[in-house]
């Protein structure tokens, strides 16, 4: 399975994603820098990982959505390619307009560091589909601004069409509808608040992330 | 050609920036402030000389990049 990981100035989450990649599906991902004009050809995902692209400036996401490399991410995930979009990622893919919303300052203003508890809230997603029905799992977050909000219409939308793919159990930032990750239309692209890609390996405390990955990897390969 | 733009939240979406504002005037005896929007000011200097023209540019940067129209709105003065 062919995987790249999409690298900005300030992302600082691209090496534990590809790490996490690398293990689930036994090859090295390329690392494509913003300002590549082109992605490597036969991708099967794409992944835009965690940190602080262009230092957080205008929007969190705002100007690493608008860099040269992405046109041809949006076209690859328009096409039906597989995004997944963790923390920082989740914000590039929301100001690239693959998923709805918009990802706000936490409603108690403060950058938040730590686990938390999430439920997995469907499994009809390749990123899902290994996790038990009803999981709850222990997956870190960090970020300042991961209060997700949409229209009234769109979240009803997220939630009648199965696409909340995560929510917190003790909502920390304020999201509407206690969300922390959401999936497109056709759910192949995944954009969540929680770093997966953090809790891989027993020696960082947890695999909980485990099984987004190695069922991601399982789910592609006998599509 | 010197052009404001104004961004500020949408009514209804929540500001919790705006509302620590607010709760700190209120500590500091500022009585009276019914409530505190933040928003952001952006000074751009263009080369387009035509005002409607120098607007219209600027609407596009707007839609493109400068606001996100989900949640935020977008006033533009021409200077």
């Amino acid at each position: 399975m062919k995987t790249a990981v999409i690298v900005f100035p300030g992302s600082n989450c691209d090496r534990d994603m590809a790490v996490a990649l690398e293990r689930a599906t036994g090859q090295k991902p390329a690392m494509v820098w913003h300002k590549e004009a082109a992605l490597p050809a036969g991708l099967d995902l794409i992944a835009i990982p965690g940190g602080f692209s262009f230092g957080d400036y205008l929007r969190c996401g705002a100007i690493a959505a608008r860099s040269p490399i992405m046109a041809d991410v949006v076209k690859f995930a328009q096409g039906g390619g597989h995004v997944l979009g963790v923390c920082n990622g989740f914000q590039v893919l929301i100001e690239a307009g693959l998923l709805p919303g918009a990802l706000m300052r936490n409603a108690g203003l403060k950058y938040i560091c730590k686990d938390v508890v999430l439920n997995v809230t469907t499994r009809n997603s390749p990123y899902t589909s290994a996790y038990a029905a009803g999981a709850q799992i222990t997956i870190p977050i960090a970020h300042h601004d991961g209060n997700y909000n949409a229209s009234a219409d769109t979240l009803k939308e997220l939630a009648n069409e199965d696409r909340i793919a995560f929510t917190y159990a003790d909502n920390p930032n304020g999201a509407a509808r206690d969300i922390a990750g959401i999936l497109s239309p056709n759910r192949r692209v995944l954009g969540m608040m929680p770093h997966p890609e953090r809790l891989n390996d027993a020696a960082l405390g947890g695999t909980d992330g485990q099984a987004l990955f190695t069922g991601l990897t399982a789910a592609l390969a006998s599509a | 050609m010197q052009v404001r733009v104004d961004i500020t939240l949408k009514t209804g979406v929540l500001d919790p920036q705006g509302e620590a504002v607010h709760h700190a005037l209120g500590t500091l005896g500022f009585d009276g402030v019914n409530s505190v929007r933040q928003g952001k000011v952006i000074l751009l200097d263009l080369a387009e000389t035509d005002p409607a023209k120098a607007e219209a540019d600027v609407a596009a940067m707007c839609e493109k990049l400068l606001a996100n129209t989900v949640i935020e709105n977008y006033a533009i003065t021409v200077l």
